[in-house]
């Protein structure tokens, strides 16, 4: 991927008007600085994860403020980071996908098992909790903030990658305290929702571009290989996206 | 209050492939038969945008409402048993075509040392192969008996195939279609079993190879090899299901209602009879009571196990005393395998469902286990079902699992890694079993069906056998590196392994050890039969859906038999 002429980023802004702590950092503050970067285009950062920028604001459907929202995508993104093989996470739109999700039927569970009495079951008995996963996000994006100032005195998404990961690490090895579901399954569930994001027909607002197929060279929406299936060679093909791309 | 309805010849509870294939042979023999599905009415055109992973196989879109109904799980008797409250172990189907829908169309005969299975081993192997916990057992009908049944379904379905396995029962006819296309994927497989020494052969498919129109006319179209089989519709009606096949047969007739959002609570019994179902419109919430001189329980394994319980038909199986049989020899699969990672890149992301290769040297007893610890086997085979995106991201041990160094690895061996399955038989331990749960229960008010299940040692010698051989295969096929499946512990819920879920109503030839006859007609109720896979008594090392139709077609005959001259049919 070519690299592009840099842009005043979201750190640049933090420095140069000094602020710089995750508590500071104000749905306001940011949603204004959102707003901004919304008329620019190509928007490419080369260092960090935490410099990725929104290329647009396609406003939220379950998240309330942009701090929550911005957690949630430095967390993504250190699970499917930008590289030189292409997007990462926030380039392809996975936060806003996961948004979407959270506030239909896979953040509120209407297909499960929701009825008590709960119990915490044996490992091999699954999923036993009586919170919905739109709760559970709520919950571990706050504890991400929580660990993050614990740890560093700085809101998560202040973090430099490592700290990041080292707090990442620490929900996976379930070492982070949660009410009703532990920290290893939220990061079970925001790394599945990573994955669906960056993978999932773009309709759903993630794969922004279908760059997630490109990357891996899946050819999505086709109607036949019937005539390319005895092939040996390896077939290049053009993805499709079911809305018509 | 229920409303009671006018009387019928027959009426099938779920039109999945069971209750579709007897509803159309009843009623090609002009007999009047209601069918009532839970779910809704659905058919090809609903299937024109299924190219989605992320709502058909991720979000479960065909699948059955958990909300609603579930199971709860346990791994033995001294633990709670606690809800499943996602989907994951296994899908359950839902609507018209059931698990028949979103099945990926490997279709199999099981052999005819699994229907005589206790005798043969015996014989072989002397009457203590396994321990006495095993509750291994014949299961009333042999494979000779099966054949012409087996064809039957051979000949509805179009099933595409070649008749080069040396090893299975012998078929008086050959396939109704040719084998599917062998791909450079498949055909790296077959030299590498053909060098070892083994006998492998094209899957039996009813993705089919071909444009195909049945006995019934009904025309299956040719496979487009789109990739999109398993947990979605055939947007081609080329994956041979319910709905493309034997529902419009049975609607032809002018003899067959289906009635939809219709949820059967309970089978109503009188002496050694059954009068009819009552089922639940879950629209209106009305009640009915659909009267009928033979109902036919043709849901899924753990729904037509339910119904029994709940209607109190049947003595339901103790583990302590070994007593009752409802319930009994439930059976899971065992699922062993290897992974390879290639250098090369190949279409990986093209396929079938039920595009493979397997080999059955080492399925059922084909091989000597005079010095193993298990009996049984499975059939290894290579499947290029279609890679999807979202679930397919390989990686070597010791990779992360997130970050920069996953994103690469999972990118790279997308389109480089290929995997062996074998389908493992199962065999039955007085400790694995269905009953009531007394505790959750489903949205209708009904308790939970209970399952208690663990894999046995007989379970995880065989995976470990059979992982073993599916290993050298790889090495042979070329794989960079190697890894073999995890060796098996604990029955786990988490994480899907498959929808082969068998036992729990099981046929046998005296009412002592089974719930059902032969002809699956209910020992305690003539006029009551119970179709599926249920009907097991163990399982065995292939998918399960060719024997489950066989067993219907010759229920059906069966049914229609009754019909005329009524009592017992054995």
């Amino acid at each position: 991927m070519t690299e592009k002429p840099k842009n005043y980023s979201r750190r640049d802004f933090l420095k140069t008007t000094g602020i710089a702590t995750g508590a500071l950092i104000g749905g306001g503050l940011i949603g204004g600085l959102v707003g901004l970067n919304a008329n620019k285009t190509d928007q490419e950062v080369s260092e960090g994860t935490i410099n990725h920028e929104m290329a647009t604001n396609q406003g939220f459907q379950f998240f309330q403020n942009q701090r929550e929202f911005d957690v949630l995508s430095n967390a993504t993104e250190r699970i499917f980071p930008k590289d030189d093989l292409g997007p990462g996470a926030i380039d392809l739109g996975v936060p806003y996908f996961i948004d979407r999700q959270l506030a239909a039927q896979y953040g509120s569970n209407t297909k499960e098992y929701m009825h008590g009495p709960f119990a915490v079951g044996a490992k091999t008995q699954g999923y036993q909790s009586r919170l919905t996963r739109a709760s559970i996000f709520r919950q571990g994006i706050a504890q991400l903030e929580e660990e993050a100032s614990k740890r560093f005195e700085k809101g998560f998404s202040s973090l430099e990658a490592e700290q990041m990961d080292e707090i990442l690490t620490a929900f996976q090895n379930d070492e982070v305290p949660m009410t009703g579901v532990t920290s290893a399954f939220f990061f079970r569930l925001l790394r599945t929702a990573t994955l669906e994001g960056a993978y999932a027909d773009p309709m759903y607002g993630g794969n922004r571009n279908m760059d997630g197929w490109k990357m891996k060279e899946f050819p999505g929406h086709q109607m036949a290989y019937i005539n390319v299936i005895e092939e040996e060679k390896f077939q290049k093909i053009e993805p499709k996206s079911l809305s018509g791309m | 209050m229920a409303t009671t309805l006018p009387k019928v010849d027959v009426v099938v509870v779920g039109l999945g492939w069971t209750g579709g294939i007897i509803a159309a042979e009843c009623a090609k023999a002009g007999l009047k038969v209601i069918g009532l599905e839970r779910g809704r009415k659905r058919g090809t055109e609903d299937y024109q945008k299924i190219h989605d992973e992320y709502r058909y196989a991720v979000r479960y879109e065909l699948m059955q409402d958990l909300s609603k109904e579930t199971i709860t799980i346990r791994n033995n008797r001294k633990m709670p048993a606690l809800p499943m409250r996602q989907l994951s172990s296994f899908l359950l189907g839902d609507g018209l075509g059931g698990s028949g829908t979103h099945w990926n169309g490997h279709t199999w005969r099981f052999y005819p040392y699994d229907f005589q299975i206790k005798t043969m081993t015996d014989e072989k192997y002397g009457p203590n192969k396994l321990s006495s916990d095993y509750l291994l057992q014949d299961w009333g009908v042999t494979y000779d008996e099966l054949e012409p049944y087996f064809y039957k379904y051979d000949q509805t379905a179009g099933i595409s195939g070649e008749d080069k396995n040396p090893f299975w029962g012998k078929r008086a006819q050959d396939f109704p279609t040719p084998p599917m296309k062998r791909t450079p994927i498949l055909k790296k497989f077959e030299g590498a079993t053909k060098s070892l020494g083994y006998s492998p052969f094209m899957l039996p498919s009813a993705n089919l190879s071909e444009a195909y129109t049945n006995p019934d006319g009904e025309v299956i179209t040719a496979c487009q090899y789109c990739g999109f089989c398993e947990r979605f519709g055939c947007e081609y009606g080329a994956k041979t299901s319910p709905e493309i096949t034997v529902i419009p047969t049975a609607i032809k007739t002018g003899n067959f209602e289906a009635r939809f959002h219709a949820n059967v609570m309970e089978v109503i019994k009188s002496g050694n009879k059954v009068t009819g179902v009552r089922y639940l419109d879950t629209q209106s919430g009305e009640e009915f009571i659909q009267e009928a001189e033979v109902v036919v329980l043709a849901s899924y394994v753990m729904n037509n196990a339910k119904l029994l319980m709940v209607s109190n038909i049947g003595e339901q199986y103790d583990p302590e005393t070994g007593k009752g049989t409802l319930g009994k020899n439930y059976c899971y699969q065992i699922l062993p395998g290897a992974t390879g990672y290639f250098e090369e890149q190949m279409n990986t992301f093209m396929g079938a469902g039920a595009l493979g290769m397997s080999i059955d040297d080492y399925n059922a007893d084909n091989f000597d286990h005079s010095d193993l610890d298990f009996i049984h086997g499975g059939s290894i085979s290579i499947t290029q079902t279609g890679y999807r995106p979202i679930e397919t991201n390989p990686i070597q041990q010791g990779t992360p699992t997130w970050g920069a160094e996953f994103k690469k690895n999972s990118i790279y061996n997308y389109t480089r890694t290929l995997s062996i399955g074998a389908q493992g038989a199962s065999m039955p331990h007085k400790e694995n079993y269905l009953s009531l749960d007394s505790k959750y229960k489903d949205v209708y008010g009904l308790p939970l069906l209970q399952m208690t299940y663990n894999f046995t040692d007989q379970d995880r010698a065989l995976h470990k056998y059979i992982t073993e051989i599916s290993t050298n295969i790889m090495k042979e096929m070329g794989a960079k590196t190697i890894e073999g499946k995890v060796a098996i512990t604990d029955y786990d819920i988490v994480g899907y392994q498959t929808t082969h879920n068998t036992g729990g109503t099981i046929m046998g030839a005296n009412p002592e050890n089974s719930v059902v006859n032969p002809f699956l007609q209910h020992w305690d109720a003539e006029n009551l039969f119970v179709v599926g896979a249920g009907n097991f008594p163990h399982n065995g090392g292939y998918n399960p859906t060719g024997t489950v139709a066989a067993l219907a077609y010759k229920s059906a005959e069966g049914i229609i038999k009754y019909s005329k001259s009524g009592g017992s049919l054995v």
